[in-house]
This record gives structure tokens, C-alpha cells and sequence, in this order.
């Protein structure tokens, strides 16, 4: 783990903190942005019809890996494991908890005779939540998958592009209107370019740093 | 653009894999043994079909999983998709066979 004090988000340049704090009030956006720093993103691969690797994910981090496809194991704002494919998964967690995460599972996974890895890529990726009435509208401009919410709602996740960067997308919430609330994992070196693509894409419908 | 079956991801645009060339290509067993012509044969001679062709697909913007595909080369056709080590299912390989007798 790299010391806290050295962390810096990909997206610091754009003191996205100094525009919240100006765009305070959100009401009536339709679509709001915000920069979550620092997530714990841990890559861990394994046979999911092992129970023993189950167990060991499940005693690490008290969540079983996902087996359906495109799906997220958890609820928002806690830590969660997202299917990234049939043997690998990619484990979410606080800032805060991504060091406990990490010594935690691979405490549990270095057992003999069980064939998995854990990799720590919390450095590699930033979060851009995205939300509002409008932010479907948004995304839909750069990706190709339906996000209808009846194909992809809460708890849905995808390995996809959204204007020609690779993303770990999911959508975390949706409000009791339905507006939905997206999470994109662009790696660092994109996320500029990703900021300013949704940020010039969300220009007509009212945005909001939040 | 078309759309390609994932077989652990499910449908998406053609744009998040990548082509991976003709399926089914074994390595040689013992190749200090294969003549130059033999050994340059595998190395890159390759089918240019027009019709049923069996070929490796890659998500790469997804599960990032290698897999194999019977496309139909002149109207993009996606008519199969199979997982690597698999043979193709029987109606396509009824559908090359077939071909080839006529
Ligand atoms: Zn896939």
C-alpha cells in the first residue's frame, strides 16, 4: 500500500472539492458528477465452484464472489466484490478498508493446495459517480449497453467502453424516482478524458459538480 | 459493427473484442522434426474463406476471456460461439462439410 500521505487522485487538477463546494445546491440538475478517490480495488481470481476458495473470500471480506455474470455482491458505500469473469473478480472497498481487505485476503487465500491470486490495483483506477435524472441519457451517448434500468438496474455491473475508454461500470442506486446512480472505474491515465467527455455531455441537461 | 455473443458476458458491440485469427491451428508436436516448408506452413499459412470460418475472438474490453467463433465471412454472420478447447457445434460443421462437397 502506497502511504496515504503520497495518494494523489488522477482527477486532483481539476480541485473538483473547490467546484462542489461553489455548486452546493443540487436541486433540479439533471445530472451530477463527483470524484470518489482512493477506493480499495482488489483483483482476486479463483475457482468459484471450490468451496474452500468461497470460504476463504467469504471469511475474508464476509461476501461471497458473485457467479452470475455482471453483477456486483454488496450494497453501495460498503465493501463489494464485482464479477469481472468466470474466474476473476474485482474486491471494492472503502479507502480506509483497502489495506485491511488485502492483508485479509491473502491471509485466507495462501492455503495449501488452493490455486488462486489476489492482486492489490487500488492505484490503478479512479471512481466517477455519476448520477441524476439525466445521467443514463449521458452514459448512453458514449457506451453501447442498454442501460434501460428492466437490463440494468441496481447491482448490475459491466466491463465496457463509454466513449472509447474501458470502464468497470455498475449502478450502485436508484433513487426512490428512479434516477439511478452510476460508478465508472476508468484507469488513472483516462480519467481526465473521461471527466471532460461526461462533463461536455451532461452540458445540456444541467450539471453539477456534487 | 455487429454484435458478438460473449459467451460469459452475453451480447455486445463488436468494438469491445478483438479478432484472434483462425481457430483450430495445433502447434506441432515435435517441431525439430518438421522440414522448413512444414514448419512455415503452420507458422502462417492460413484458410481465406469466403463462407463459414472458424476463428478466435478475445473481449477485450470485457472479461478479457479468448473464445471461438464460426462467422460467416462475406455477410458477417456470427453463427456460432464456442468455448476454446471445443469443437465446433455439428450443424456448422455440416455446414462446411456440406460446402465442400458441393
Ligand atoms: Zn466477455
Amino acid at each position: 500500500m502506497v502511504d496515504t500521505y503520497r495518494l494523489r487522485s488522477p482527477l486532483a487538477h481539476l480541485h473538483l472539492d473547490a467546484r462542489a463546494h461553489e455548486e452546493a445546491d443540487i436541486s433540479g440538475t439533471g445530472v451530477v458528477m463527483k470524484e470518489i478517490p482512493y477506493r480499495g480495488l482488489i483483483n482476486i481470481r479463483g475457482d468459484a465452484a471450490d468451496s474452500a476458495f468461497v470460504d476463504a473470500v467469504q471469511k475474508a471480506v464476509k461476501l461471497s464472489p458473485p457467479v452470475d455474470a455482471n453483477t456486483v455482491a454488496g450494497k453501495a458505500n460498503t465493501t463489494r466484490i464485482m464479477w469481472l469473469g468466470p474466474d476473476e473478480w474485482l474486491v471494492i472497498t472503502s479507502p480506509q478498508g483497502a489495506d485491511r481487505a488485502m492483508k485479509a485476503l491473502w491471509k485466507n487465500l495462501k492455503t495449501d493446495g488452493l490455486h488462486a491470486a489476489v492482486t492489490d490495483s487500488t492505484q490503478a483506477r479512479t471512481c466517477i459517480e455519476i448520477s441524476g435524472p439525466r445521467a443514463r441519457e449521458v452514459l448512453q451517448k458514449g457506451c453501447s449497453l442498454d442501460l434501460h434500468p428492466s437490463v440494468f438496474g441496481p447491482g448490475q455491473s459491466a466491463q465496457t467502453i463509454v466513449s472509447k475508454v474501458a470502464v468497470m461500470m455498475t449502478q450502485t442506486a436508484a433513487a426512490r424516482n428512479g434516477d439511478p446512480t452510476y460508478e465508472l472505474y476508468p484507469l488513472r491515465s483516462f480519467a481526465t478524458y473521461l471527466w471532460t467527455w461526461l462533463e461536455d455531455a451532461s452540458q445540456e441537461y444541467g450539471l453539477k459538480v456534487g | 459493427m455487429f454484435l458478438i455473443n460473449c459467451p460469459f458476458c452475453g451480447e455486445r458491440e463488436e468494438k469491445e473484442f478483438s479478432y484472434g485469427h483462425e481457430a483450430h491451428i495445433a502447434r506441432p508436436e515435435n517441431p525439430e522434426n518438421l522440414s522448413d516448408a512444414e514448419w512455415a506452413d503452420y507458422l502462417f499459412m492460413r484458410k481465406n474463406t469466403k463462407g463459414v470460418h472458424l476463428e478466435r475472438w478475445v473481449h477485450t474490453a470485457g472479461c478479457r476471456r479468448w473464445f471461438n467463433m464460426a462467422r460467416n465471412t462475406h455477410t458477417n454472420e456470427v453463427l456460432a460461439v464456442y468455448l476454446m478447447g471445443e469443437q465446433p457445434p455439428k450443424e456448422i460443421r455440416d455446414m462446411i462439410d456440406g460446402k465442400k462437397k458441393s
